[in-house]
């Protein structure tokens, strides 16, 4: 456990606890960014580069910033004032430790692990991005595949649903001007 | 074709560019303070106080009158009248102000004084660098810095002051004849009257 | 001797390195601060003269003479105006820092901070010359793309937490452009990483370091290199919000944008931010697409090579400054129209031309049919994109 590593854990949980628990929506986003950056950080302190440059890429440059419009878009951004915690908190409380249960088996379970009785085997240092690419491109072309097709299809019907929208707004707006 | 039009401009923007350090034409900018264009004829800014002759306070036209502080908009002249007089340019013996201020921060630079003035002793001036670190006092002049010569203003209105000079000479001129008239007449006058009493002797002149 | 010079830096941090007053504990971090605040300070100082060198050369391409009056502090020497950026560094140190009583005062001080820094991190993976790389990253590409996204976001707040419908406004559509010019981006990038086999920046320039003859492999001189770069420069200039792209800040809409609300020393990090965005794009640029540290010539390779890496960020940041002085500004439908209606088709096509250039065998033909492959979707997507609008003189109802 090195200094770098308790850094990056605390930033992390930190901004998962904000995120869940501060009254502002933006700032709820903003800290969950921090708890991102901070995995993004672990990740690359395990040597896991592309992992880590991922999830900055993705988490930090497209889906926070897809949250952020969201709040912008819908609500507005003033802070409710009503204390935003859920009725069903049990059932939250369920399905967290369920989540957190079922990784720590697979966790725990994994050939990593228990293999790792001697001196740890440097795992990270030989997974370069190329053989990411490789692998992804001959061994689990299919997933691959599927999932690029998933992409596409949410893709085509976010477009669908937004042009039927203009459609049925045309005639309005025509009369408006 | 797309991108067309870039190209073009991107061209002319290149020639502009080169052009400019070749050409020496096409910078029209006038460096201010070491470069400076001769200020028009009838610019003007602040009005100022002429004076005839050497001395300047001594040959102020300024007769104290204050029409100008009247009629001045914002009024920022203030005129304080003397109690005793000066000859005047045609030797008429006329009041002179005490203090002439101009609060140049005030004034609109409208030109209403040199309109009213009967005695053409307010006209406006061309000096713009008047920017000062105290803006009240330092804005304010005085008839010590307001006085500038019937020289100075032939120097930046011309024709104007060429006009004003032959109206005030014809004026002099026609007063100056007045009185010679005046004082011949008089003169003959006298004659007559010590002519007339006794008729008999004829004078000896 | 060239040798020497062309290692010159290397040379000086190892010699300072080699000193014996520093405790062995200290000398990781030693090192760490010899290879980052010489770069730093270099382009801090780049980014001063090169905003005196747009003033100029914008000021003569519209035949005015720029700036030319302010040099070194306390004396009347002029240096041709080059003292201005002192002045205005002085001026920003000085001038007050006004919080709006509205704002989210954290983020608000967050925002430049959560700027500046990813720009800096961009910088540690551009090659500079041989052997100058701060951090030879396996997936260096990837890193300065991770650090560029993550500046998107302190646009956001920026623009948010200044609570002024301008700097929101500005902040939406700084967001909307930066996402939608990552994606042609990211995408002419590929077509070099496809073809180098590597993300690494120091093998990129490697690949590109052979000549035939006097002639250099760059990939511009290749049919989909050239198309790579014209995208990657197009994008670049989008993603550094530089005019025409510059709709986030549009002084005649939103007077300055995301950054409206900020003042003093932190308005002048949002500028350094910008100016810094773009040299570290345009570094990618020559990495990715010029050689690199690479000379244009093979018999000027005797020249240092961080000496070449400097004359070729220069020309991209004139190219970007002429351009600027050229183009206005776009209209934001027309912003997002190019982008995804032309950069992006473009760019895809890119990446098949350049499988193609891959997998046919050198020659003439190779030529032919990738140029042809990329001419002849630009053309027609020119022409659909004009939809048959015909530009005609303009003629005013009023006027005359």
């Amino acid at each position: 456990m090195t200094f770098t590593f308790v850094i990056l854990g605390v930033v992390t949980l930190a901004g998962a606890m904000a995120a869940m628990s501060l009254r502002n929506l933006v700032h709820c986003a903003l800290c969950l960014v921090a708890a991102f950056g901070g995995l993004a950080g672990l990740f690359l302190q395990l040597d896991a580069q592309f992992v880590g440059l991922a999830q900055i890429l993705v988490y930090i440059g497209a889906v926070a910033i897809l949250i952020v419009f969201a709040i912008l878009l819908t609500r507005g951004s003033e802070s409710p004032q009503q204390p935003i915690v859920a009725g069903r908190w049990l059932m939250g409380v369920a399905v967290a430790a369920l989540t957190f249960g079922s990784l720590m088996v697979s966790i725990v379970t994994s050939t990593l692990i228990s293999s790792a009785n001697g001196p740890k085997p440097n795992v990270a240092a030989d997974i370069s991005v190329k053989k990411i690419g490789a692998k992804l491109m001959t061994e689990y072309v299919l997933p691959l595949e599927v999932v690029a097709l998933l992409l596409t299809a949410a893709l085509i019907g976010a477009v669908i649903i937004a042009m039927e929208e203009q459609a049925r707004l045309a005639p309005e707006g025509s009369q408006s001007h | 074709m797309l991108g067309e039009g870039i190209i073009k401009g991107l061209a002319e923007t290149a020639r502009n560019f080169v052009g400019s350090y070749v050409e020496a034409d096409r910078l029209t900018t006038v460096q201010y303070p070491e470069e400076r264009l001769p200020t028009k004829e009838a610019a003007r800014n602040f009005p100022f106080l002429v004076f005839d002759g050497n001395d300047a306070q001594a040959g102020l036209r300024c007769v104290a009158c204050q029409i100008c502080e009247k009629e001045c908009p914002p009024q920022c002249i203030y005129i304080e009248k003397s109690k005793d007089k000066k000859p005047d340019y045609v030797g008429k013996p006329q009041f002179y102000p005490k203090i002439f201020d101009i609060d140049i921060s005030v004034c609109m630079s409208c030109q209403i004084c040199v309109e009213v003035c009967p005695f053409e002793a307010i006209k406006m001036d061309t000096e713009f660098e008047l920017s000062h670190t105290d803006r009240f006092d330092g804005l304010l002049f005085d008839k010590h810095q307001l006085a500038k010569s019937n020289e100075y203003y032939q120097k930046i209105h011309p024709a104007e002051a060429a006009e004003v000079d032959a109206r005030l000479a014809a004026e002099k001129a026609k007063v100056e004849a007045k009185t010679k008239a005046d004082a011949e007449a008089k003169a003959k006058a006298a004659a007559a009257k010590t002519a007339a009493p006794p008729p008999a002797p004829v004078p000896s002149t | 001797m060239t040798d020497v010079l062309d290692q010159i830096f290397i040379l000086l941090k190892h010699w300072v390195l080699g000193w014996p007053c520093w405790p062995d504990s200290l000398r990781p971090i030693l090192s760490v601060l010899l290879s980052i605040v010489p770069l730093m300070l270099v382009f801090a100082l780049l980014f001063g003269i090169a905003t005196v060198v747009e003033r100029k050369a914008i000021g003569r391409i519209q035949n005015r003479y720029g700036p030319n009056r302010v040099g070194l502090p306390f004396t009347d020497i002029r240096l041709a105006g080059f003292g201005q950026f002192i002045a205005d560094g002085i001026k920003a140190l000085t001038k007050e820092d006004i919080v709006p009583r509205a704002a989210d005062k954290v983020v608000h001080f967050l925002a430049p901070v959560a700027l500046i820094v990813p720009v800096f991190l961009a910088y540690s993976v551009l090659p500079y010359g041989r052997n100058m790389t701060p951090i030879d990253m396996d997936a260096g590409v990837l890193f300065f793309f991770a650090a560029g996204a993550a500046t998107e976001l302190s646009v956001f707040m920026a623009g948010w937490a200044s609570r002024n419908k301008y700097s929101l406004l500005g902040a939406m559509r700084a967001i909307a452009q930066m996402i939608s010019y990552e994606v042609p981006l990211i995408i002419s990038t590929i077509t070099v990483v496809m073809m180098v086999g590597s993300l690494s920046t120091v093998k990129i320039v490697e690949a590109q370091a052979d000549y035939s003859g006097q002639l250099p492999h760059w990939h511009v001189f290749t049919p989909w290199g050239l198309a790579g770069f014209i995208l990657f420069m197009i994008a670049a200039m989008a993603e550094s919000n530089r005019s025409p792209f510059d709709l986030p800040e549009g002084e005649s809409e939103i007077v300055a944008g995301y950054f409206i609300e900020y003042s003093g020393f932190k308005f002048a990090l949002f500028f350094l931010a910008e100016y810094l965005g773009m040299f570290a794009v345009s570094g990618l640029a020559v990495t990715l697409f010029l050689g690199g540290w690479t000379a244009p010539l093979a018999f000027l390779s005797w020249l240092p090579s961080w000496l070449w890496f400097f004359a070729k960020l220069l020309a991209l940041i004139s190219l970007f400054i002429w351009v600027r002085g050229t183009v206005p500004r776009l209209r934001m439908d027309q912003l997002m129209n190019f982008a995804w209606k032309f950069m992006l088709p473009m760019a895809l096509i890119n990446i098949a031309a350049a499988g193609l250039w891959f997998f046919l065998p050198a020659g003439f033909d190779r030529w032919a049919v990738c140029s042809a492959m990329l001419i002849v979707p630009y053309v027609l997507l020119g022409r659909g994109l004009m939809g048959g609008k015909l530009f005609t003189k303009r003629t005013y109802r009023y006027a005359e």
